[in-house]
C-alpha cells in the first residue's frame, strides 16, 4: 500500500458524472470556492455530444504555483457515475483518493488496495431527506461538495457566499442549498476521517486575475473591435461565442434614448450563408464576424477565396475541435490550421491569429477587426474547445482610452471631391494594400465592380493573363505585409544557453510551460518561442536557424503547424521535430515533458545535471 | 476580354430626370451577352426605371451570383457599386451589404441555375427574412453560361435543343417566394417592357423583400420548339393578371378608369400602385389565393404574370432587429466601444 498522497494546494480531483445530472454547476462552484480562497485552478469539461445521460467529466487542478495546464494523473477522484467507473477508479494515482457514493454495497473486486476509499451514503442521505426526485438529484450534488468541503479543508464562508451569488434575485433557494451542503459537511465531519492528506489552504496566489471562457472574452473583444454583424450557424464548440456576444450587445449596443440596437445578429441558414453575409457587410463597411469550427470552415472555403482575392476584410473565429460528424467534435483539438491557412481554391492564404488564453482571445478578437480592415481579407482567430468552453484564470481584461479603430485605406466622399486618384486594385503606397471605397460614397467617383480574380488594377473586367499575375504578386506582398501586422511570438528563453527549441502555440501554452520547468529540473533545456500569427515574422525564421533541433508541440496528428512551417519558411525537414497529442482531450504537462525527453534521448542527448 | 466603356459624352438633347440624369447615367458597360438574349432587355428596363425613378446611381448596390444573368450588373448602372459573388450565394452577400447600411437600394440580379438549383437555400432565407431588396431573377430555364444544361426551372416534359426530354419536376420561383414569407412578388417576360418597368418600379419602391421572376429566353440554348422558355410560347402562354401603373408620390393621380376594373394601393413610402385588372377575380392582397391561382393556371399551361401577391403594411429585417437608423458603416467608437469602465466592471463580476 503506497502512501497516501499528501498535498497542500497542489493536486488535482476530477468528477465524474452523469451530463445532465446538475453536476456541472456545483463542480463549478467547487473550483470557484478554491479561487476565492485566493488558490488559482484550471478547471476543464470533458463532456459528450448529447444534453442528458452520458457520462460527462469535470476535472479541477489545484496549483499554488500557478500551473494553468492539465498536468496530467488524477489524486482525487468524486466517482458519481456507475457507468464510467472501472475506468474512474484506474485513472486514480497510486496513493490517491476515491470518493464514492457507498448507498449501494459495492462488489470489493471494483475497488483497488493502493488507493484511499472513502464511501459516503449520498442517495441514502437525499432519499431520507427529500421527496422529489429532481431535488434529490440536485442537492445530491451540493451534499458532496459540502462533504469535499470538510474533506479537503475549504473555507465553508467562500462557498456559502458564492452560494448567495449564484440565486441571487432567486433568494428562496439560498436556505435550501445551504441547508444541503452543511448536510454534506457535517456528514463528513461526524463519519469520515477529515481533512484527507490533500487539502486547499487559504493564500493570495490568485491576484486581481478572472476566471472566464475564451469564447465569451473573444465575443467581447469583437464588441470592443467594433462589429456590428455577426452571423453565424450553431455548432459546438463556437455556439456560445455567437450567444456570448448577443448577450454582451444586450448589455452594451443598446441606445438608451431609442432602445434600438447598433449590432446585428443573424443564426443563418448554414455556414455558407454565414460568411456570405460578413463578407456583403464588411464590403459595405461594417465590420462583421462569424464563429464557426472545422466543418463549418469546410463549407466556408469558396467564399473565402473570394474575400481573399476580392480583398474583403472578414473576421472568422474558428473554435477547433475534432473531425468530421459528432462525439469526438466535442473534445478538443488543434487540427484546422492548414484548412485555415490556405483555406479555399486557387492560390490563397491567410491570415491566423492563435490566442494561449481568454485575456488573449478578447485582444485577439478585437485586433482581427483592424487587421481585417487593414489588410482587407480574412482574418482566422484560432481558438479550440479547450480555451473556449473552459473557465480560465487570466489576466483582467484591460482597454486603452486612446485607442481608435483602424478602418485601413478606406478613401471618402471629400478624398475623391479632392480628386485623389482611385483604382481599387492599385497599390499606391508599395505594401500591397490597394484602397477602397465603401458603397454609396460619391455621386460620380469611386464605384467600382467587385469580382474574383477576373479584373486589372482599376477593377474593370479583364481575362488578362498579365493583369492575373500582376494582381496575384501584389497579394503576396500584402501577405509579406502581414508578417510585420501579426503579434510577434513570444520568447521563454532556457535559465543557460541551449541548441534546442520549442515551438508552441494557443492552449497548449500553460502546460508547455509547466513542462519547460519540469524539463529544466530534469537538466533539459530548452528556448521556448511561443507563436501568435501566421505569416510567420522573422522571429520565427531567426529562432529555427539559431537551434540545431527545433521541437513543435501541437493537438492534431499530422503536425499541420510543421507543415505551414516547412511550406511557407523553407526549414529542413529533419530539424523540426514534431510532438503530437490528439485524442481529443487536452494536452497535459506529462505528456510534453516525457514525449521531449524521450526524443532527447533516442539522440543521445545527456542532460546537464544541475550541479547542486 | 476586356471591359468596354461606353463613351460618355451625351446628346445635348437627351432628356434628363428631375436630378439631372439622362438615361446614359444609368447604363453600363457595352453587354458581352449573345445578340437577343433576353438578358439584355431586363438591364435596359433597370436603366428605364432607375432614370423614371430618378435615383441617384450611386446610392443603388448591385449584387449578384455567377451565370449569365449574374454578369448583367457590369452593363447597367456603372456609376454603382456592384459585387459578382459566387455562384448562388448572391442573397447571404446582399443581406450582409443590407445589415451594414439600410440607407441604399439592393438590387439582386440571379439566374434560375444560381437560385433555383444551388443558391435555393439562400433565395428561401433571405426571402424569409425580409431582407429589403429586389431580388430578379432571369428565368431562361437552362443554365446559359455553362452552356444549356436544363436548370430546375425547366419544365417536366420540356425538351432541350438536342431533343432530350426534362424528367424532373420543375421549381416554380413565385410559387416559392409566396410560400417563403415575399412581401412583394410578381412575374413578367423580359420581352414585355411595358409590363416589366412598372413592376421594377414598384419593387423598388417597396420595403421589404420584393421578388421578381423575369422569364428571359436564352436565344444560344433554349428559344426552340419543346422548350416552355423560348420567346414564342411565352408570348403565346402569357396571361397577365393585371396590368400596373406605377406613380410616384410626386405626381397627382389621373382618374381616367372604369369603376371595378382598377384598384389603387399605397405603399409605405408613399408610392402608388395603380393596378388594372385583367383577371377581374384577382386579389393580389390574398397570398393563398395567389398561389393556388398560380397551381390552377400553370397546371394549365399557361405563363400567370403581373403583380401577384403585395403586402403594402410590410416589414423588413431591419424592423424585426430593431436596429438603429443610422448605417452600421457610419457608427464610430463612441457608439460602438463601452470603454475601460466598464470593462472593469465586468473584470470585476469574474472574480
Ligand atoms: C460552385 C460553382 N459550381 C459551378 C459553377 C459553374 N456555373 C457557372 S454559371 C452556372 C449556371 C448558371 O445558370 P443560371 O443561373 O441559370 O444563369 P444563366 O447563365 O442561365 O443566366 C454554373 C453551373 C460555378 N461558377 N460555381
Ligand atoms: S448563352 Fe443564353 S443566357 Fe447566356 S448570353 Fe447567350 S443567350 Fe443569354
Ligand atoms: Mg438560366
Amino acid at each position: 500500500m503506497p502512501k497516501p498522497i499528501a498535498a497542500v494546494n497542489d493536486f488535482v480531483v476530477k468528477f465524474a458524472n452523469v451530463n445532465g445530472s446538475g453536476s456541472a454547476s456545483a463542480n463549478q462552484l467547487f473550483a470557484k470556492a478554491i479561487l476565492r480562497m485566493g488558490v488559482p485552478v484550471a478547471s476543464r469539461n470533458i463532456f459528450p455530444s448529447n444534453i442528458q445521460g452520458l457520462p460527462t467529466w469535470f476535472e479541477v487542478r489545484i496549483s499554488e504555483a500557478g500551473h494553468l495546464g492539465r498536468r496530467g494523473g488524477v489524486d482525487l477522484m468524486v466517482a458519481m457515475n456507475p457507468q464510467t467507473w472501472d475506468q474512474d477508479v484506474k485513472s486514480v494515482e497510486p496513493g490517491g483518493y476515491l470518493f464514492y457514493d457507498s448507498t449501494k454495497p459495492m462488489p470489493l473486486a471494483r475497488f483497488r488496495d493502493d488507493i484511499q476509499i472513502i464511501g459516503m451514503p449520498l442517495t441514502e442521505i437525499c432519499n431520507r431527506q427529500y421527496t422529489d426526485a429532481r431535488q434529490r438529484q440536485l442537492f445530491k450534488n451540493i451534499i458532496y461538495i459540502g462533504a469535499l468541503s470538510a474533506l479537503l479543508d475549504m473555507d465553508m464562508a467562500a462557498i456559502e457566499t458564492l452560494i448567495g451569488e449564484q440565486f441571487k434575485g432567486k433568494d428562496k433557494l439560498i436556505q435550501p442549498n445551504l441547508q444541503a451542503l452543511h448536510m454534506g459537511r457535517d456528514y463528513a465531519l461526524a463519519h469520515l476521517s477529515c481533512p484527507l492528506g490533500i487539502s486547499v489552504r487559504r493564500s493570495d496566489a490568485v491576484g486581481d486575475r478572472i476566471y472566464l471562457e475564451g469564447n465569451s472574452a473573444a465575443a467581447l473583444g469583437a464588441l470592443y473591435g467594433g462589429a456590428t454583424v455577426c452571423a453565424w450557424y450553431p455548432i459546438t464548440p463556437s455556439s456560445s461565442l455567437a450567444e456570448a456576444f448577443a448577450r454582451h450587445c444586450r448589455r452594451y449596443r443598446v441606445d438608451a434614448a431609442t432602445g434600438r440596437n447598433r449590432f446585428a445578429i443573424i443564426q443563418a441558414e448554414d455556414e455558407l450563408a454565414s460568411i456570405g453575409m460578413v463578407i456583403g457587410a464588411a464590403w459595405n463597411g461594417a465590420r462583421a464576424f462569424t464563429a464557426t469550427s472545422g466543418p463549418g470552415i469546410s463549407l466556408m472555403q469558396e467564399f473565402l477565396g473570394l474575400a481573399y482575392f476580392a480583398e474583403i476584410p472578414a473576421v472568422i473565429f474558428d473554435v477547433q475541435r475534432g473531425g468530421p460528424s459528432t462525439g469526438m467534435p466535442t473534445r478538443t483539438q488543434q487540427a484546422d490550421i492548414l484548412s485555415c491557412a490556405y483555406a479555399s481554391h486557387g492560390d490563397t492564404k491567410h491570415v491566423l491569429l492563435f490566442p494561449e488564453d481568454p485575456r488573449e482571445c478578447f485582444e485577439m478578437g478585437a485586433l482581427a477587426f483592424d487587421l481585417a480592415d487593414r489588410l482587407q481579407t480574412p482574418i482566422f482567430v484560432m481558438l479550440d474547445l479547450d480555451i473556449g468552453m473552459n473557465e480560465w484564470l487570466c489576466e483582467p481584461l484591460r482597454w486603452d482610452e486612446a485607442r481608435r479603430m483602424d478602418r485601413g485605406k478606406v478613401m471618402t466622399a471629400a478624398d475623391l471631391e479632392a480628386g485623389k486618384e482611385f483604382g481599387r486594385y492599385l497599390d499606391v503606397d508599395g505594401d500591397g494594400i490597394p484602397y477602397r471605397t465603401y458603397p454609396g460614397t460619391h455621386p460620380a467617383r469611386g464605384a467600382f465592380f467587385t469580382r474574383g480574380t477576373t479584373k486589372n488594377r482599376h477593377a474593370r473586367y479583364s481575362e488578362e493573363g498579365a493583369d492575373y499575375v500582376d494582381n496575384m504578386q501584389r497579394l503576396l506582398k500584402k501577405f509579406d505585409t502581414a508578417k510585420t501586422l501579426v503579434p510577434k511570438p513570444v520568447a521563454r528563453p532556457a535559465k543557460q544557453p541551449t541548441g534546442h527549441g520549442v515551438l508552441y502555440f494557443g492552449s497548449t501554452t500553460p502546460a508547455m510551460h509547466e513542462a519547460l520547468d519540469a524539463l529544466e529540473a530534469q537538466g533539459i533545456h530548452l528556448d521556448g518561442l511561443r507563436l501568435r500569427g501566421f505569416p510567420f515574422g522573422q522571429e520565427v525564421l531567426d529562432f529555427v536557424a539559431s537551434h540545431e533541433q527545433v521541437f513543435v508541440v501541437e493537438q492534431n496528428r499530422d503536425a499541420q503547424l510543421r507543415t505551414l512551417l516547412l511550406s511557407e519558411a523553407g526549414f529542413d525537414a529533419a530539424k523540426l521535430t514534431p510532438v503530437l497529442h490528439y485524442d481529443g482531450t487536452p494536452i497535459t504537462e506529462r505528456f510534453i515533458s516525457h514525449a521531449i525527453a524521450e526524443r532527447l534521448r533516442a539522440l543521445n542527448v545527456t542532460p546537464l545535471r544541475k550541479t547542486i | 476580354m476586356t471591359y468596354i466603356a461606353k463613351p460618355k459624352l451625351h446628346h445635348p438633347k437627351l432628356p434628363t430626370n428631375k436630378l439631372g440624369f439622362t438615361h446614359r447615367d444609368y447604363e453600363g458597360a457595352v453587354s458581352t451577352l449573345c445578340a437577343g438574349c433576353g438578358h439584355d432587355s431586363i438591364s435596359a428596363a433597370i436603366v428605364q426605371a432607375c432614370f423614371e425613378l430618378d435615383l441617384p446611381p450611386h446610392r443603388i448596390a448591385k449584387l449578384s451570383g455567377i451565370g449569365c444573368s449574374s454578369k448583367t450588373p457590369t452593363y447597367f448602372l456603372g456609376a454603382s457599386h456592384g459585387f459578382n459573388s459566387v455562384h448562388g450565394r448572391m442573397p447571404s452577400v446582399l443581406t450582409g451589404a443590407n445589415l451594414a447600411n439600410r440607407d441604399l437600394i439592393y438590387l439582386g440580379v440571379s439566374g434560375d441555375g444560381d437560385s433555383a438549383s444551388i443558391g435555393l437555400g439562400q433565395f428561401a432565407h433571405s426571402i424569409r427574412r425580409g431582407v429589403n431588396m429586389v431580388y430578379i431573377v432571369e428565368n431562361n430555364g437552362v443554365y446559359g453560361l455553362t452552356k444549356g444544361q436544363f436548370s430546375a426551372t425547366a419544365d417536366k416534359g420540356s425538351k432541350n435543343k438536342r431533343g432530350v426530354m426534362n424528367t424532373d419536376s420543375s421549381i416554380d420561383m413565385v410559387s416559392m417566394a409566396l410560400q417563403f414569407g415575399a412581401s412583394f412578388v410578381a412575374r413578367s417576360f423580359s420581352g414585355d417592357k411595358d409590363q416589366l418597368v412598372p413592376l421594377l418600379k414598384a419593387a423598388i419602391a417597396h420595403d421589404g423583400a420584393a421578388f421578381l421572376d423575369v422569364i428571359s429566353p436564352c436565344v444560344a440554348f433554349n428559344n426552340h420548339l419543346g422548350s416552355t422558355k423560348s420567346f414564342d410560347f411565352v408570348r403565346e402562354h402569357n396571361e397577365a393578371v393585371n396590368r400596373l401603373d406605377f406613380i410616384t408620390t410626386r405626381e397627382p393621380i389621373r382618374v381616367d378608369y372604369q369603376p371595378g376594373t382598377v384598384e389603387v394601393v399605397t405603399q409605405h413610402d408613399g408610392s402608388v400602385l395603380r393596378l388594372r385588372k385583367v383577371a377581374a377575380d384577382y386579389d393580389v392582397h390574398n397570398r393563398i389565393a395567389a398561389m393556388n391561382y398560380l397551381q390552377e393556371r400553370g397546371a394549365a399551361g399557361e405563363v400567370v404574370t403581373g403583380l401577384l401577391y403585395l403586402d403594402a403594411e410590410a416589414h423588413d429585417l431591419h424592423g424585426y432587429l430593431n436596429t438603429v437608423e443610422k448605417p452600421f458603416n457610419e457608427l464610430g467608437e463612441a457608439e460602438l466601444i463601452p470603454g475601460s469602465e466598464s470593462l472593469e466592471r465586468f473584470n470585476q463580476s469574474l472574480r
